[in-house]
């Protein structure tokens, strides 16, 4: 059988199992689609994982944890890794002890997210290795090379999937041995790892010669490989993209790359004068055209319209053609819509009934824009729902401004609301405001993830529920109401109206847990 | 034709069971010796939004995803998916719907799913034999609803063999 030595594994059960059988004692992440189930395999396979708030507090936790000389994993969605810039950059310069892997898990397309930026400029702009796996193998294989890559030369190493790598199963062979968490200690070494400016001058050139360092490496190493085919057409590409474009030119030439920050430049350079014709074939933005085309290197890049959306095998004919018709639209699905019985639908319904402004968040309750509840006027990022809500109130005429009400869900809320709710205490608008928690007791949207609210840690296991409304109590909020909306469904949509009449800062709870988690949670 | 891939694309409804049904389908296909790749988008596919997932099989499998006009089989959960997802479809492709299982005869209407996987299998004989499918089942379902399944399972794949 040809099953013999491999499994069938998503690339994100891919990077789990390889973080297991690479000794990564600690891994911290937050939910977010498509990246979520890494930590989930990892802890189901008795790795040592957490949720973490959010993505600047686990990269900071992974980050303390590889300073004790630990193999640490930190894994977020493309966007979790902008909360989590501030610690990345400055990892940079301190580096690590043990090692460190931060998953950016990408969504070209957006299947599930408010933006498709390329976290690609990421690894250039902090000045740390990137990698990019093509499929559930590559997964296995370079986390266990970005583990490896990061002690050898004690600094952060990107780990960038995509949707498709992710989410898709593939063959997947273990090729380590399994080894256990090595030992760790405090080792005191304050000139690597505390950066006042006196120490973090010198740790920025060691940077830049570590860089230099890896650059040199990779222009040998076996992450980046040629496939060999004909002369007439070469294409450089990274990630899913060398896995379609092997479909799509069959008889090409093609250069795969593995590590894509530091780019092998001289191994680029010699690919593209071996063949009649270059391509650059990337999702996203043309990171690698650029780069390579700065380095004199005479490459095609893509047409700009190559720059939205996922690259497909018929995409990449048609890109390597040069053709940017439009081609063929397959017609829209059903959209999603919250659950019969969800909790959130109650408030939409008085929201919209109020004739409310509605500054809007992350989770399954953005589905509030949509019908028949098109109450939904703001969404931009995690914990925008708050603060944005405030701007709004600031900046309105008072007539509009009493109508402005903040939404924002319980993960969420935990994620980066409560800053907000800080912003609130300390700048009230002058027409007071509204802020409601919709709480469902999890992370619903990424699949029904546990968070500091629900009194469950990631492995299930009992931890202190924080509570919203002593935490709103605590900061200074002199409203603060919680509706059972299994008890106080009636009454609801009074309290609402009377919290916005009140024209002070008021928090209101909703509260009732999510139909899909008591479901999950019986079974 | 040892060189062909094999192109299956599956949609329906979030909850549905989409993707179980080609977790299945692609450990099937596995377990049966052939290179298989297996493509979903999720994300928000628990709110009852439009769900496919695709299966590619043969000796080498590049990329993941099924190339519209490329599926050799389009197996369809919930009747009003037809028309979003017909595009699929190569010509002389094969639809698998709803309606080829009588629905009554289900014990549990949750293994839809897998009564059309039922109803596939009869198509893949030469890929994957039914003891395969059997076995696969054993090993992924859990024990509560393993009955219920290979009942279902049995029920489409007659159905097919019915129909000829």
């Amino acid at each position: 059988m040809g099953s013999m030595g491999h499994r069938l594994l998503s690339g994100n059960e891919a990077v789990a199992q390889a973080a297991l059988d690479m000794g990564v004692g600690f891994g911290a992440g937050y939910p977010g689609t498509p990246s979520t189930e890494i930590l989930e395999n990892f802890s189901a396979l008795g790795g040592r994982a957490e949720w973490s708030p959010n993505e600047k507090v686990a990269l900071e936790v992974a980050l303390g944890a590889s300073f004790a000389g630990a193999r640490a994993l930190a894994t977020m969605k493309h966007v979790g890794l902008n909360v989590a810039a501030d610690p990345l950059f400055t990892a940079a310069y301190t580096g690590v002890r043990g090692a460190l892997v931060i998953v950016s898990a990408d969504d070209p397309g957006m299947a599930s997210s408010q933006n498709e930026q390329d976290n690609r400029r990421y690894a250039v702009a902090a000045g740390v290795p990137m990698l990019e796996p093509s499929d559930s193998q590559d997964a296995y294989d370079m986390t266990a090379e970005a583990i490896e890559i990061s002690e050898r030369w004690r600094i952060p190493v990107l780990l960038r999937m995509t949707t498709r790598v992710c989410h898709s199963k593939t063959r997947v062979e273990r090729r380590r041995t399994p080894t256990p968490p090595p030992a760790t200690s405090f080792v005191r070494d304050v000139k690597r790892l505390v950066m006042i400016p006196a120490y973090a001058r010198p740790a920025h050139v060691r940077l830049r010669a570590t860089l230099a360092e890896i650059a040199q490496w990779g222009e040998a190493c076996a992450l980046n490989r040629v496939i060999a085919g004909e002369r007439k057409l070469g294409i450089i590409a990274s990630g899913i993209s060398a896995i379609h474009a092997q479909e799509a030119a069959p008889g090409a030439t093609v250069l795969k790359l593995g590590l894509t920050h530091p780019l092998p430049i001289e191994k680029a350079r010699r690919f593209a004068q071996s063949v009649e014709r270059c391509v650059v074939v990337e999702e996203g933005d043309p990171c690698l055209a650029d780069a390579l085309r700065a380095a004199g290197i005479a490459v095609e890049a893509k047409a700009e319209a190559f720059r939205f959306g996922e690259l497909s095998v018929a995409r990449i004919r048609k890109l390597l053609k040069g053709d940017t018709s439009p081609g063929f639209r397959a017609p829209p699905g059903k959209p999603p819509q919250l659950c019969p019985g969800c909790p959130h639908r109650l408030t939409f319904e008085i929201l919209r009934k109020l004739n409310c402004i509605v500054s809007g968040d992350i989770g399954c309750y953005t589905l509030g824009v949509l019908p028949p509840f098109e109450a939904m006027d703001t969404c931009v990022c995690m914990g925008a729902g708050i603060t944005v809500g405030l701007g709004l109130r600031h900046a309105l005429p008072p007539e509009q401004a009493r109508r402005v009400v903040s939404v924002i869900g319980d993960s969420t809320f935990v994620h980066s609301g409560i800053t907000g709710l800080v912003e609130m205490v300390y700048n009230p608008p002058k027409t007071g405001h509204v802020v409601i928690i919709l709480d469902n007791a999890t992370t619903a949207m990424t699949g029904l993830q546990e968070h500091p609210g629900t009194g469950r840690r990631l492995d299930a296991t009992p931890a202190h529920p924080i509570s919203f409304e002593a935490l709103a109590r605590a900061l200074g909020v002199p409203r603060v109401r919680v509706v059972d909306l299994a008890k106080e469904s009636e009454a609801y949509e009074g309290i609402v109206a009377e919290s916005l009449a009140a024209e002070a800062l008021t928090v209101l709870v909703a509260r009732r847990p999510c139909i899909l988690a008591l479901k999950k949670n019986k079974e | 034709m040892s060189h062909r891939i094999t192109n299956i694309v599956v949609a329906g409804l979030g909850g549905q069971g989409v993707l179980t049904a080609t977790d299945l389908l692609a450990e099937v296909l596995h377990r049966a010796g052939h290179d298989v790749k297996k493509s979903e988008l999720k994300g928000m596919s628990q709110r009852g939004g439009s769900v496919t997932s695709d299966v590619r099989f043969g000796r080498v499998v590049h990329s993941p995803m099924v190339p519209d006009h490329e599926a050799d089989f389009l197996v369809i959960l919930s009747p009003d998916q037809v028309e979003p997802n017909r595009h699929h479809l190569r010509a002389g492709g094969v639809m698998i719907v709803p309606d080829i299982i009588d629905e009554s005869r289900l014990s549990n209407r949750r293994t839809l799913n897998v009564a059309l996987l039922g109803a596939l299998s009869a198509h893949l004989e030469a890929a994957a034999p039914e003891a395969v499918w059997i076995e696969t089942m054993r090993a992924l379902l859990p024990e509560r609803i393993l009955a219920a399944n290979l009942e279902a399972f049995a029920a489409g794949r007659a159905s097919a063999k019915g129909a000829g």
